[in-house]
């Protein structure tokens, strides 16, 4: 008998006769916040911070030069950007723009100072980015490799209240990764410290209509 | 489970030799009480906090209830996403599946994020049996492997080790592992961190192979889920060319939805945060993003006889948060290497001897290793009633026969004596506190003893007179 059937079969045996255990109800709260656009985006605010993001706010004119800005104050010489990215979201940087090619190496990936990418949505109440490999955040492994990622929040369209209302936006089939500030460990006295493996600097750039 | 802890002692005797190092109980209650004050807070947030910690437990319930049904159900989902499946019957099946996955790769080195389940079957050794290097990539992880040393706690598995002991370490060791520690490398968790970082990163940016659990597995999707803070998890799910996923039974979920719950749950529960840094979900392999083979092994090693107890199967619920190790007075006091298992403190104290039997002297004594107060019962997210199965288990290695308890049972009835007594509780309490500017620091007397505990603080009145003025 195969390791499969043999497991399958001791499931079984063991559960026979057990009680019937119906599906759980989801009497649970969908949100923890009131209802009002204004509220939430500062709860989502507040939460990035408290998590040692650096966040900031403008309108859709205004996000080239701010990300020209963020990315001269930090120095950085190039930028890695997905095929996807709204151009004018780069027009204000002297940076040299590198393309995720497919046979980039992650060594190269390393070379790079900094990556700006869109999200698929942001989560108030954990103040949490979800990415979802979508053609304004390219691969997962671009925003992890190097130091320092700039992320792009459109909203209202992009922000949701809370993690139920999250899971029901986002496609289980598509590589998922939730970001809530940047690389950070405790493992040392439960000291918390930013930057272990992956992006040490977390900037948020939230956009309003 | 695996041979790495064969010859420990059974818990009384490692729990006293434990209580005796300073260091280790200082670095303990540092620990414990840090985290379990911050997780108070984070639970407070969520004002349905019960009715997430209900739906935790049956949505835990229903599915160990149809555990076939579901698994199947994950089997052809996986499938269908890309993926490969495997069942281990044991640890030696599921060492066996992963070693012949490596070697056909071509590969000899491997890294991996940190997982119970491979430490549980004890994988990294089984693996250097046959030639190829397993790299714990998780800081904590890291710690304890270059320190040839054991895991003591579920989720920060260095826990006893101090900042100074860490750095002592990292110098001695990191050379012979790869990069070696920077000159001068000072105690600081930072300094200590960005040692880690440059250590890990060239093994990182150059891995083909990578070996990782998972926290939950969904089958109506075939989606894996990988919680974590530092971002190695990301670079071993994300960067090698192959990832190979070890993952018992019980982890998987029935829906997509089922995760809401639980990704409120357990970053509250284990590290006292609304969400942890990084999470990543991932369905069979996708198209230029990622590892282009994906291996999932499934694991039973003793899961399905747990499965068989009546009582002792609600410790499958378990989702390894570790808040019951967290608020545990034995776990504070005796530490992690006690209990003989990769999985100590309460959770370890039930589920250890349902994988492992209670043939040898530690698991017989595993169930003993509780005063039964009940505080882990209270901060478990899926409702494990820890104290019922301890008590259920007490029975069953009672009826096995062995040495008795008589030291326990001498002082539960001098206890419940003066419990029974009102009086002479109230009399001695507010003596105790009439004299509270005299009391030394550490309890009089000489011997074992003394030695290994600390005088809890008096608070200004006793519970019962501030009782009487507050509430009555």
């Amino acid at each position: 008998m195969s390791a499969r059937d043999r497991i399958l079969a001791r499931v079984r045996a063991a559960v026979d006769g057990a009680p019937e255990a119906p599906p759980a109800a989801r009497d649970y709260l969908t949100s923890h916040t009131p209802d009002d656009p204004a509220a939430l985006l500062d709860l989502l605010h507040e939460n990035l911070a408290d998590y040692r993001a650096l966040v900031h706010r403008t309108d859709p004119a205004g996000v080239g030069p701010l990300i020209g800005r963020l990315l001269g104050a930090r120095g950085s010489a190039s930028v890695l950007a997905p095929a996807g990215l709204p151009p004018e979201w780069l027009a204000h940087t002297t940076c040299v723009r590198v393309e995720d090619t497919p046979d980039a190496t992650a060594a190269e990936l390393d070379a790079v100072d900094s990556v700006v990418t869109g999200c698929a949505l942001a989560i108030a109440e954990t103040g949490t980015l979800v990415l979802d490999a979508g053609p304004d955040q390219g691969r997962r492994r671009i925003t992890l490799v190097p130091d320092h990622h700039i992320c792009v929040v459109r909203i209202p369209h992009q922000l949701v209240a809370s993690v139920p209302q999250a899971m029901l936006r986002l496609d289980p089939r598509r590589p998922l990764t939730w970001i809530s500030g940047p690389s950070a460990t405790s493992d040392i006295e439960l000291d918390r410290v930013e930057g272990v493996h992956g992006p040490r600097t977390l900037e948020v750039v939230l956009v309003g209509e | 489970m695996s041979g790495t802890f064969v010859g420990m002692p059974a818990f009384p005797k490692a729990a006293r030799d434990a209580v005796r190092d300073e260091t280790l109980r200082g670095n303990l209650r540092h620990a414990t009480h840090t985290i379990r004050d911050k997780r108070a807070t984070a639970v407070a947030e969520l004002a349905d906090w019960q009715e997430l910690r209900e739906a935790g437990r049956r949505i835990k319930d229903h599915t160990l209830r149809h555990l076939d049904r579901y698994l199947v159900q994950l089997e052809e989902s996986v499938t269908a996403a890309g993926g490969i499946v495997h069942w281990a019957a044991d640890a030696d099946e599921a060492n066996r599946i992963v070693g012949e996955l490596v070697k056909a790769t071509g590969e000899s080195e491997v890294v991996k994020v940190k997982s119970m389940a491979t430490q549980e079957i004890g994988l990294n050794e089984a693996l250097a049996a046959e030639g190829i290097h397993a790299y714990e990539t998780d800081l904590a992880e890291l710690i304890v492997q270059l320190g040839d040393d054991r895991p003591s706690h579920i989720l920060v598995p260095a826990i006893h080790r101090n900042r100074g002991e860490i750095r002592d370490i990292f110098r001695e060791k990191m050379a012979s592992w790869g990069r070696p520690a920077p000159d001068g490398l000072t105690e600081e968790p930072a300094d200590l961190a960005e040692a880690a970082r440059l250590h890990l990163r060239e093994k990182f940016l150059r891995a083909k192979v990578a070996i990782s659990g998972a926290n939950f597995m969904v089958a109506e999707t075939g989606t894996l889920v990988v919680f974590e803070s530092e971002g190695n998890g990301r670079m071993c799910l994300t960067l090698p060319e192959t990832l190979i996923s070890v993952v018992g039974i019980e982890k998987v979920v029935p829906t997509w939805q089922d995760l809401e719950v639980f990704l409120q749950t357990l970053p509250r529960s284990s590290t006292a945060e609304r969400m942890n840094p990084y999470t990543s979900m991932w369905t069979g392999t996708t198209d230029g993003d990622g590892p282009r083979t994906f291996h999932l092994v499934l694991l039973d090693n003793g899961r399905t006889d747990a499965l068989a107890d009546d009582i002792g199967r609600q410790a499958l619920r378990c989702i390894r948060c570790s808040a019951c190790l967290n608020v545990c007075p034995v776990y504070e006091r005796a530490g992690g290497h006690a209990y003989g298992s990769v999985y100590p403190g309460p959770i370890g104290a039930i589920l250890t001897p349902q994988l492992r039997g209670t043939t040898s002297e530690i698991d017989a004594s595993l169930p003993y290793a509780s005063s039964l107060c009940g505080a882990c019962y209270e901060v478990c997210p899926v409702a494990i009633d820890i104290p019922e199965v301890l008590v259920h288990l007490r029975e069953k290695v009672a009826e096995q026969g062995g040495p008795g308890h008589r030291l326990e049972k001498a002082a539960m009835k001098a206890a419940s004596w003066v419990m029974d007594h009102p009086a002479v509780m109230a009399a001695g309490e507010r003596a105790a506190l009439r004299t509270r500017a005299l009391h030394p620091k550490r309890p009089p007397g000489a011997g074992a003893w003394t030695e290994s505990r600390d005088l809890p603080e008096l608070p200004e009145e006793p519970f019962r007179d501030w009782w009487r003025k507050n509430r009555t």
